[in-house]
């Protein structure tokens, strides 16, 4: 079972549409207990950090979240928030991963950051099994990881940033697998059955 | 960078994909939901449907479109047409859209567009603006492009974008539905007042007419209806095309 975690903070269909196109039983939930029994976890999210932060506070889902020995995939707003902190009303988000998420400028570039990105990997994982390197994702962002020792995979935008993480149990993707196609399917599916 | 998007566009009435000329005229295109499947396995790289049904039953005829399109690709969708009130934009978003496409009633109410940036971040907010030149003035134009606006597109581009909107749908009435070509005079003016990602609408006949956009032009993105619906442009072909032409495309 997944656990989806439901914070109010975005759409979450499409993470659940794609989980029953690959069979996968899960639960979208906001309470622990439930999260508990589930295997893995997935913390999706798009909108602004201050305001999610705020939604997974009221079931204490950050320390939740923090502290879970599960492995955990955050998706977008979700990786952002694994972060120390978040420029985007600087936010102090879970500190799982050091390191602060920053704005793109928008004087040289257009921000958001939308559409389709080669995504470059930078360790090998298990994440990426049977996906090619330079593989197209989705993303829509307007701010960004920069490149750091958890980095396992970049995209350049105007410079490279972080497009995935990871830090033991912890995973993260700035793009939208669930919105990229059949690899972002199989990235999911690697996510449920090896990390 | 992003690879350059082709976004075929799909005028919904019950249902059904319509295409006009000049927005009048429709005519059936096939089935919204076959369409989108088959769309998203040829390579589109995005989706808009724009619903212009026209009934009282419409909120829930369009939410359980959004639903059925949500199952059946994996690819990002943008949802638009006489949307006005902020619960609607948060209960199609809620059914599987990635963002929301806003046009008259952004320009009735400028407010819209920054509500809805805060309930669901600017990236699902895409501006749909209508232009024609009128004198020697790009206007904008509201209600499918029946009612001429006191606004001018240079000034209102700037200003959603200024409001939270994180895209921009720029149609190009002049070109609309005449397969002459994309209005690059128009998109050139625009491209160079706004720092959102901007997709480029009206006009689209051939391949060329694409390589001649993105060589010519800064857009994110082409939109087309028609001639993907009948078969003249052929997806596939079309981003080969335009790969041999050095311009950065998925394929």
């Amino acid at each position: 079972m997944i656990g989806i975690i439901d914070y109010g903070a975005g759409n979450t269909t499409s993470v659940k549409n794609a989980l029953s196109e690959l069979g996968v039983k899960f639960s979208l939930t906001s309470d622990s207990e439930e999260l508990d029994k589930c295997d893995k976890i997935i913390f999706p999210g798009v909108g602004e950090a201050s305001s999610a932060m705020k939604r997974l506070k009221i079931n204490s889902l950050d320390d939740y979240l923090g502290k879970s020995d599960k492995p955990v995939l955050g998706i977008c707003l979700g990786m952002q928030l694994l972060f120390d902190r978040s420029e985007e009303n600087n936010t102090q988000c879970l500190g799982v991963i050091a390191g602060k998420v920053t704005r793109f400028n928008s004087e040289n570039m257009k921000v958001p950051h939308m559409g389709w990105s080669k995504v470059k990997f930078e360790k090998e994982t298990s994440l990426f099994d049977g996906i090619k390197t330079g593989e197209y994702f989705y993303f829509a962002n307007s701010y960004y990881a920069p490149v750091n020792d958890f980095s396992i995979a970049a995209t350049n935008y105007n410079g490279l940033f972080s497009s995935a993480v990871n830090k033991g149990n912890f995973w993260g993707v700035q793009f939208h697998p669930e919105k990229s196609g059949k690899a972002g399917l199989k990235l999911l599916e690697n996510f449920i059955k090896l990390c | 960078m992003p690879a350059k998007r082709i976004i075929p566009c799909l005028d919904v009435k019950n249902g059904d994909v319509v295409k006009g000329t000049n927005f009048v005229n429709l005519k059936y295109a096939g089935n919204a939901i076959e369409l989108a499947r088959k769309y998203s396995e040829v390579g589109a790289d995005e989706l808009i449907f724009l619903d212009i049904t026209a009934t009282l039953e419409k909120r829930k005829t369009l939410l359980e479109l959004v639903n059925e399109v949500s199952k059946v690709i994996r690819i990002p969708f943008t949802v638009g047409g006489g949307i006005s009130e902020i619960q609607d934009i948060d209960l199609l978003l809620k059914a599987g859209a990635d963002k929301i496409s806003l046009n008259s009633a952004i320009v009735r109410n400028p407010q819209l567009i920054t509500d809805a940036a805060s309930i669901a971040g600017s990236q699902a907010v895409v501006a749909a603006i209508d232009v024609k030149k009128v004198g020697k003035k790009y206007k904008v134009f509201i209600n499918a492009g029946k009612t001429e606006t006191e606004r001018e597109a240079i000034e209102w581009c700037k200003e959603v974008e200024e409001l939270g909107a994180g895209e921009i749908l720029l149609t190009s009435m002049d070109k609309d539905g005449t397969r002459s070509g994309f209005d690059i005079e128009l998109l050139l003016i625009i491209q160079d007042v706004i720092s959102i990602p901007l997709i480029a609408s009206g006009g689209a006949g051939n391949t060329k007419h694409f390589v001649d956009l993105f060589a010519e032009t800064d857009v994110d993105a082409a939109l087309a209806a028609g001639i993907f619906h009948y078969g003249d442009v052929e997806i596939t072909l079309l981003k080969n095309e335009l790969a041999k032409n050095n311009i950065e495309i998925r394929t």
